[in-house]
């Protein structure tokens, strides 16, 4: 790959030996096949890890490439959880039409408040994206008739998926169902990330200032992409609402807005693999140590993260990558 | 008569808001002297709390004589972090920061669960400090008008402390432009680390007084980490008279929001402090 993107001289070129599909994306696709042969029993796991899979691919696009820091991602995760979950009870239990109107929801709401995310940075953002976070949590926790409150929304009616599957007890149906949204959503995350408006993502995420002087603007570029992953966020969380079939406050809450930075983070942020990684790790690893009660388990989480930070900053794929260059560097 | 309920009210308002305050000004300071994100301040906070609870139920320890021990444990258990990790990451992006941080907190809300369990710890005050009496018709909690009384105490020290000693100058300087204030040969570095043990150790403090008020249990280090945030974000970085005054608002409206309108809850805080960061993105008293 280094000496594909070394070897082009133009932007166009550069950018379409970026869109090359490497052999190792091709087995990470088939291997995710895997679950439904070897591990029949684990469907119900392989369809959360993708749904989270999901979630932090949506951070990705914001924190890893446009370089905004979101502590309240999760708000837009709980609006497409919500409207894909309150909608059933008013006999759209059709699961397609829930994940078109969940992530429509959640997207205005990215829309809306694009406009505040783009003007501020730094320690500001994180705290106007926090407050919004918990806005959030604090209007569904006092909307008693609309979302149940603390317990949780009642009376879920989910229908079968084109009228043909049914959600089943093996997780067949949702697995397979979350991990072609997971598959489409990612192509075209690839695609955007691999065109000029992924580019100048990244150069807004190194300088926003200087981006305007080269033609790019920087706001109106913040405000696309927040929308487009507040939109993804609101997907994975219509996708929960319908493979669960519950939604609790649980999905707006801080602590999963913080999992899914450290997700993202533990699998290499500013890589699109990063998020899907750092799910398969993070979400077998809390399913092998489910015995021990959550509470202790945030004291391993918060280890988890010290670690990475300090000896990984690049997270497990930026690791990866760096022994690959490593042993290249030796072999020739 | 109908005045009673709102003094009450104002006098709730204010001792919450001198709890804030005690929290949230290490915070402050320390943020506007080096940038650093310290989600962690909070946990620093319920291990003074948790010192406190130690001392008086298994110890036998007055209450009072604890409050100086979980001061010193808050402070020391942060110099030995700062040396050993946050150090590391001064010059990193606000990003390591926050997650090096909430990774901390994380951890000690599991070591807290590990050792205490989940459930809300007694604490035992003095009989003195118990009970209320009334003054013209409104009611004073004891334990509030301590609370009040150190806070103020607490203020008069931390102003007198920064702006006529000469440790205080090098942080006010270090604070105002870091480096000019290192070309004027100032350690900041070192003047930093005796800062954030000083703003660890009140956060202790606040949180020894605090098990009284709102109790101890592991959720304590986020559950306030988005008081202390919004206190701290709304006051301006750096600047005690902001602190002061944010923390005082922001204890004001919430008790009086809960007492008049229950059924928004913490939703008014979160609000307005939105709006106030929209209005003046550095802080009601911020200068950057």
């Amino acid at each position: 790959m280094a000496a594909a993107s070394g070897a082009a001289t133009t932007p166009g070129l550069y950018l379409q030996a970026q869109t090359r599909w490497h052999p190792i994306e091709f087995a990470f696709w088939a291997a995710t096949l895997a679950p439904f042969l070897l591990f029949p029993n684990h469907l119900a796991l392989a369809s959360q890890i993708a749904i989270t899979g999901l979630f932090a691919l949506s951070l990705d696009l914001i924190l890893g490439y446009a370089g905004i820091v979101s502590l309240g991602h999760a708000a837009f995760f709980g609006l497409g959880a919500y409207t894909a979950g309150i909608i059933t009870k008013y006999g759209w239990g059709e699961p397609l039409v829930g994940l078109l109107v969940g992530p429509a929801v959640a997207g205005l709401a990215g829309y809306a408040t694009s406009f505040i995310i783009a003007r501020f940075r730094h320690l500001t953002l994180i705290m106007i994206t926090l407050g919004l976070g918990f806005l959030l949590h604090e209007a569904a926790n006092s909307a008693e008739w609309l979302t149940g409150g603390s317990d949780g929304l009642q009376g879920m009616r989910i229908g079968p998926l084109l009228g043909l599957f049914r959600f089943d007890l093996y997780g067949y149906t949702a697995y397979a169902y979350s991990l072609v949204v997971l598959f489409v959503v990612f192509l075209a995350a690839r695609r955007l990330i691999n065109s000029p408006f992924g580019l100048s993502l990244r150069g807004i995420r190194e300088n926003a200032l200087r981006m305007p002087a080269i033609g790019a603007p920087s706001r109106s570029h913040i405000r696309k992409i927040y929308t487009i992953s507040a939109v993804i966020a609101g997907m994975a969380g219509a996708l929960l609402a319908q493979t669960t079939s519950t939604v609790s406050l649980g999905v707006l809450e801080f602590q999963r807005s913080a999992e899914i930075l450290i997700i993202l983070v533990l699998g290499g942020a500013g890589r699109l693999y990063g998020g899907l990684v750092g799910a398969i790790v993070f979400m077998v690893a809390r399913d092998q140590f489910s015995g021990i009660a959550p509470q202790y388990w945030y004291f391993w989480i918060g280890a988890l993260l010290v670690t990475v930070v300090m000896l990984l900053p690049n997270g497990i794929l930026g690791g990866l990558a760096q022994l690959y260059a490593r042993w290249q560097g030796k072999s020739s | 008569m109908a005045l009673g309920p709102v003094f009450g009210v104002l006098f709730d308002g204010c001792a919450y808001g001198m709890l804030l305050f005690l929290l949230s000004v290490g915070l402050s300071v320390t943020l506007g002297m080096m940038n650093f994100v310290n989600l962690a301040h909070c946990a620093f906070a319920m291990l003074g709390g948790y010192v406190t609870v130690t001392l008086t139920m298994a110890y036998g320890w007055p209450f009072l004589a604890t409050l100086p021990a979980a001061f010193l444990a808050a402070a020391v258990a942060s110099v030995a972090l700062e040396r050993t990790l946050y150090r590391r990451l001064y010059r990193a992006g606000e990003l390591d920061q926050v997650l090096l941080t909430i990774g901390l907190a994380f951890m000690s809300v599991g070591a807290a669960a590990y050792f205490f369990g989940t459930v809300q710890q007694p604490v035992q005050t003095p009989s003195y400090l118990r009970g209320s009496f009334s003054v013209l018709g409104v009611s004073i909690g004891a334990y509030r008008l301590f609370l009040v009384g150190v806070g103020l105490a607490v203020t008069l020290l931390l102003v007198l402390a920064l702006e006529y000693t000469r440790f205080g100058a090098q942080v006010r300087a270090a604070v105002d432009n870091q480096r000019m204030a290192r070309g004027l040969g100032i350690n900041v570095d070192s003047a930093f680390a005796a800062t954030f043990a000083l703003g660890s150790g009140l956060a202790g403090l606040g949180g020894a007084l605090a098990i009284e008020i709102v109790g101890l249990d592991p959720g304590f280090a986020f559950h306030f980490l988005v008081y202390v945030l919004i206190v701290v974000s709304v006051g301006g970085l750096g600047s005690i008279a902001g602190s002061f005054a944010a923390a005082m608002v922001i204890g004001i409206s919430d008790i009086a929001g809960k007492y008049y309108v229950p059924q928004i809850g913490s939703f008014l805080i979160y609000l307005v402090m939105v709006v106030i960061l929209m209005w003046r993105p550095a802080g009601l008293f911020g200068r950057r």
